[in-house]
């Protein structure tokens, strides 16, 4: 009996402080949603903030698209994204594919200098890319934005180890059919990898759609800010300082898509995180 | 077998072209930045080589205080966020209802923008002409006097930067924490509450050492990612750290490269290098200690 109230008090104390934490995690998303709902006069005429508003206004909606060029840093994300995911995935599928089943000479001092390289921080050959980039005159670019981050070694390591699982005799067979190695990749060896395939594309949107330290070396020219970038540039000019619902809007605007992106493939990307992920 | 040869390199050219002219290339090439004195980025030339790059460094009152700073996140968040994450994947591990919403809430900070969302912090914590801000609201109903946590103090500034990195630090852990519990055999509880241990035995005696090497991995992981620290600081405190005090490592290499006191590559690549040493320092003692410490299965 007492035993079953000790866990019974044990259990209550757990869940309160899951709660706790719960909402120092949910609170900011509550707080900038709020905000940005209120009035530019409201807000500043509260000195205790209110905890909800019974007037909501989607002026400062209206202001984040037209008084800074909002859309245009959505749509520079969303190019940038999509690119650089497509182009690394371009990049690292044959790779991953001659590793894993094409046989030659190397291979495995190949593989190893490959692997050698997983553990070079962006941080240190960063300054020649930046140089490099310059002395292309590639600032201000797409393509000096995209170029640095098309490859991952850790994403080809990841799809190698994959390709290796699927058994020797479909090879051999599509061999014997006369298939091409192209198309075996492309028809069996794809479609069979989807699901991690698919976890590599979700970390790395993940990834470009946060990125913000190459998008600032590279780019002085508001017409090719991305989302991170502009919010900087929100903060330090725009809006007039001030201007905190509108902020707020802009930061809604701009996490909105990953949180969608999140809820719809919840299960794949905690999974993919677990196996895949960093940042932390 | 051996006619695929070149096929087989063709196959990897594009990976071996990217490598090598953004990873390797650069690699050697910091290398070579960092002994090359008082380099001129317009004129591309350079007056000797030595090691007077590290030296200015080292004596640099900005790199000192963004050490300081690195060094100072690191000792606070890796340990707390760690701590916290495993309380959490332990209680989430304890219960069945609502477990889902409670583990989806937690990984909500990995899919948001640093950026966006550190504004909201330097919201909640600024004050303004309007107002002192929440968090000063709240502090002020135990009766302490209001602090300008953005461009307060010292210990208010590193308070705000240490709570915000561990917020959003904390979704990686939890996500493999919970994993990792989730993956102990239930056979050795069983077993344990049969010989009547009680659950702070089993915790220690079981649970710590069977998730140790889980536990190691992200301390190794969040020492690495602590020492990186830089976005979060733009996202609180803006793009200018140094007015701040608050510049890392990493900013200061980024300064050094760009922005207001920039174009001095060499400088950068003097610094990149002090922090990869440190990095690499610390990961080597951390597997040392670990390969005595952990118990791997």
């Amino acid at each position: 009996m007492i035993e079953r109230k000790n866990s019974r008090v044990s259990h209550a104390l757990i869940y309160l402080f899951l709660t706790v934490w719960a909402l120092i995690v949910l609170f900011p998303f509550y707080w900038m949603v709020l905000t940005s709902f209120k009035s530019f006069t409201a807000y500043n005429s509260e000195y205790i903030p209110k905890f909800i508003t019974l007037q909501p206004t989607l002026e400062n909606y209206r202001d984040a698209f037209t008084t800074v060029p909002l859309g245009r840093y959505f749509l520079n994300t969303l190019i940038f994204t999509v690119a650089t995911t497509g182009l690394m995935m371009v990049v690292i599928v044959p790779a991953a594919f001659a590793f894993a089943r094409l046989e030659f000479k190397g291979r495995n001092g190949m593989f190893a200098l490959f692997l050698s390289l997983m553990m070079i921080p962006t941080e240190l050959v960063i300054i020649t890319n930046y140089v490099t980039i310059v002395n292309w005159n590639m600032r201000n670019t797409y393509l000096g934005l995209i170029l640095p981050s098309v490859t991952s070694v850790f994403y080809i390591y990841l799809l190698k180890e994959n390709f290796e699982a699927i058994p020797d005799e479909l090879y051999k067979a599509a061999k014997v059919d006369g298939t091409s190695d192209l198309k075996y990749l492309l028809k069996v060896m794809v479609p069979i990898s989807q699901p991690t395939i698919v976890t590599i594309i979700i970390l790395k949107v993940i990834e470009c759609w946060n990125s913000y330290v190459w998008p600032r070396l590279i780019t002085y020219d508001a017409n090719y800010y991305l989302v991170s970038n502009g919010i900087q540039e929100i903060r330090e000019n725009g809006f007039g300082r001030e201007n905190t619902p509108a902020m707020m809007a802009a930061v809604v605007v701009i996490s909105v898509p990953l949180i969608i992106l999140f809820l719809i493939f919840r299960k794949k990307i905690m999974a993919g995180v677990s196996r895949g992920g960093t940042k932390g | 077998m051996k006619k695929n040869n070149w096929k087989a390199w063709l196959y990897l050219l594009p990976a071996m072209v990217f490598l090598g002219v953004f990873m390797v290339y650069p690699l050697i090439d910091v290398c070579i930045y960092s002994l090359e004195e008082s380099y001129n980025f317009a004129s591309q030339s350079y007056t000797g080589v030595g090691l007077y790059n590290f030296r200015y460094v080292l004596s640099d009152p900005y790199f000192v205080r963004a050490l300081q700073n690195t060094f100072l996140i690191v000792a606070i968040t890796v340990p707390l966020s760690t701590g916290l994450s495993l309380l959490i994947a332990l209680g989430l591990s304890s219960i069945k209802p609502l477990r889902n919403a409670y583990q989806t809430i937690y990984f909500l900070p990995y899919v948001t923008n640093t950026l966006a969302v550190g504004l909201v912090f330097m919201i909640l914590f600024k004050r303004t002409a309007y107002t002192d801000g929440l968090i000063n609201l709240l502090i002020a109903k135990f009766g302490a006097g209001p602090v300008d946590f953005i461009e307060g103090p010292y210990w208010a500034k590193m308070f705000v930067m240490c709570f915000y990195t561990i917020w959003v630090v904390m979704p990686f852990k939890i996500l493999i924490l919970t994993s990792a519990l989730a993956s102990v055999n239930p056979d050795y509880y069983k077993a344990a509450r049969v010989d009547g241990a009680t659950s702070s035995r089993i915790f220690w005696k079981i649970t710590l050492p069977m998730i140790s090497p889980t536990v190691f991995y992200l301390i190794i992981t969040g020492f690495i990612g602590a020492f990186k620290a830089y976005s979060d600081e733009v996202a609180i405190f803006g793009t200018n750290l140094n007015a701040a005090g608050m510049n890392t490592i990493v900013g200061y290499v980024y300064d050094m490269l760009y922005g207001d006191s920039g174009g001095y590559p060499s400088y950068a690549a003097a610094a990149a290098l002090i922090l990869f040493a440190i990095v690499f320092t610390i990961t080597y003692i951390n597997l040392t200690f670990s390969k005595n410490k952990v118990q791997y299965m």
